[in-house]
């Protein structure tokens, strides 16, 4: 069994950009461009063996740069312990590859990410929409995207209310 | 041909170029909408099929109808206000949502909870579990053709709503679990109730087991199909019972125990072939299970408080308000400004009845949350349906579709 830590500054003293732990959870922070080659070897190498991909989830910090990321919760069932990659991505424009050909259980993730983020996974088979409707404009999930609310209706503005409200009229 | 086509398929048959195969294109095969409005889909699931006479060629999922922005309220929302939208993701599961995420805050500002409260969070999990094996088992059966199981599975599942309701006066929405314990404790008929609950229910499961287990067309219509190996399912990220189906002995109730699960005996029933067959055995096994462990907290339940005493993040009782000014004082900011976790992300895994539900959440230090993120069974198990599904005459669609046991509310959050 190897140090999850250790082992990825070893063999990717390039990609591994920091390592942070937090109530006993790592975090190692990767290079976007070698997410997959980073994940390959987690699930591959003797000692890691983190076969298990549990998760996806992306993250706005807006307004901060990088505003985007992306983490991966890996688990290991032979070690039974798990491990969190985390890739940030600037705010123009973010895109990643895809790593759908380690991790096959990645495939709706990343949609749902490219649905609710609005950042693009590179290779990935089959990246449309998930939840929200094809035709949709915008990402929900980022911080600049109003949460969206309905004006109290009441007697005295009930017209004024009434001209804005979303539903088809006569 | 073409007028069958247009009946099927109203769009241009090219705008689903890559999703289904070249034979489709060329009319070889037939695409076929299948719900959203489909008694059998368990919700509102649209399935496209691509089939070749009854075989399914492809079977392209489509979700969203149910999406209703919960992650992005949540947001929105304080860490206890936004409890209550926990319980709506996945409806048949309501106490675990709201233990991944009470869990989730627990872990992120290390909140003690007390052992009380951690037996009673197990007891009523487990009848949660229960609660939705029996809707599973029931609906399952209905739509295979066994319409009796239906009813016998909802006269029992009404008894544990009632005990549900009699803990938190809700019979589904409960959001019983709070962050450092629970609402308040159980009432004095809490106990007889689930005792009567234990004296009466085997007997219910022997049964649906006499009903199914061994009727040849249950046999006929579920042996050999939905077939998934252990290394797809892994690959999948497939995990509770369909990944048990497959022989993959990994329970996280066991793997990595949360709220006192290490104090509890019980075994964990794997399957041999990973076709419907041993799903069904599996969630019918893990009903006398969860029983068990019912039985073994209900013996062992220990005294004490039901909530933390770290008046930071849990509110005082209502008895203290009247004489102690500090208790007003935290009362108040409590209640009006939330507490403030410290920054950092976590991310909780807990045994939901459809498997691995985990909770990512990240603190800013703020009384909101950042961000979180729900990992929920349904999603990634519909994503791994068509894998399963692909080979297999449209009939036995349904009873795949059964055996993934999805709730729609889990996968569209």
């Amino acid at each position: 069994m190897l140090d999850p830590v250790e082992a990825l500054t070893g063999a990717f003293p390039k990609a591994v950009e920091d390592a942070q732990e937090f109530r006993g959870e790592i975090t190692v922070i990767v290079d976007a461009d070698s997410i997959v080659e980073v994940c390959r070897y987690c699930r591959d190498a003797k000692g890691l063996e983190y076969n298990f991909l549990s998760d996806v989830a992306g993250v706005d910090y807006y307004p901060q740069e990088p505003r985007f990321a992306v983490s991966y919760h890996l688990y290991s069932m032979v070690h039974n312990r798990s491990l969190r990659l985390k890739v940030y991505l600037s705010g123009d424009e973010p895109a990643l590859p895809s790593v759908t050909g380690v991790f096959p259980a990645a495939n709706w993730s990343e949609r749902e990410i490219y649905d609710l983020f609005g950042v693009v996974f590179t290779g990935h088979p089959d990246l449309r929409r998930l939840l929200m409707p094809d035709g949709w404009d915008g990402h929900p999930l980022r911080k600049d995207y109003p949460l969206g609310y309905e004006t109290v209706q009441f007697s005295f503005n009930f017209d004024e209310v009434d001209k804005h409200k979303p539903y088809a009229r006569e | 041909m073409s007028g069958l086509q247009d009946s099927v398929w109203a769009g241009d048959i090219q705008q689903l170029k890559g999703l289904v195969s070249e034979r489709a294109l060329s009319g070889e095969t037939i695409v076929l909408n299948m719900g959203p409005q489909h008694p059998s889909t368990h919700g509102v699931l649209r399935l496209m099929l691509e089939l070749d006479g009854e075989v399914v060629v492809n079977c392209v999922p489509d979700i969203g109808y149910l999406h209703t922005g919960i992650e992005k309220n949540m947001e929105a929302k304080r860490y206890e206000q936004a409890i209550t939208m926990t319980d709506r993701m996945d409806y048949l599961n309501p106490l675990g949502n709201n233990l991944v995420y009470c869990l989730a805050i627990e872990k992120i500002i290390d909140l003690d909870v007390p052992p009380r409260a951690q037996y009673l969070r197990v007891l009523l999990a487990e009848l949660t579990r229960i609660n939705s094996h029996l809707v599973w088992l029931g609906t399952h059966a209905l739509d295979i053709g066994a319409m009796s199981m239906f009813l016998y599975c909802f006269r029992e599942r009404e008894k544990l709503l009632d005990i549900f309701e009699m803990v938190s006066g809700q019979r589904m929405m409960s959001t019983y679990f709070r962050p450092g314990g629970l609402w308040r404790d159980v009432p004095e008929e809490f106990e007889p109730a689930v005792r009567d609950f234990i004296s009466y229910f085997p007997a219910r499961i022997d049964d649906y087991e006499r009903l199914l287990t061994d009727n040849p067309l249950w046999l006929d219509r579920t042996q050999g199909i939905g077939f998934l190996s252990a290394q797809d399912a892994i690959a999948l990220g497939c995990t509770g019972p369909t990944l048990r189906g497959s022989g993959v002995n990994w329970d996280i109730r066991k793997a990595i125990p949360y709220s006192s699960y290490e104090h509890f005996e019980f075994d964990v029933p794997l399957g041999q072939h990973g076709d419907v067959y041993d799903r069904y055995l599996i969630r019918v096994e893990e009903m006398r299970q969860s029983l068990r462990i019912v039985q073994q907290a209900m013996d062992n339940l220990p005294g004490g408080p039901v909530r933390s005493n770290d008046r930071k993040y849990v509110p005082p009782p209502r008895s203290e308000l009247g004489t102690s000014m500090e208790a007003v004082i935290h009362h108040f900011k409590l209640w009006t400004e939330g507490f403030r976790p410290p920054e950092g992300e976590v991310y909780v895994r807990v045994e939901s009845p459809r498997g691995e539900l985990g909770c990512y959440l990240i603190s800013d230090g703020s009384p909101k949350p950042w961000r979180v993120h729900f990992r929920t069974p349904s999603l990634i198990h519909l994503s791994a349906l068509p894998h399963m599904a692909k080979g297999y005459l449209i009939a036995d669609l349904v009873g795949i579709i059964g055996t993934v046991d999805i709730v729609l509310g889990d996968a569209d959050r």
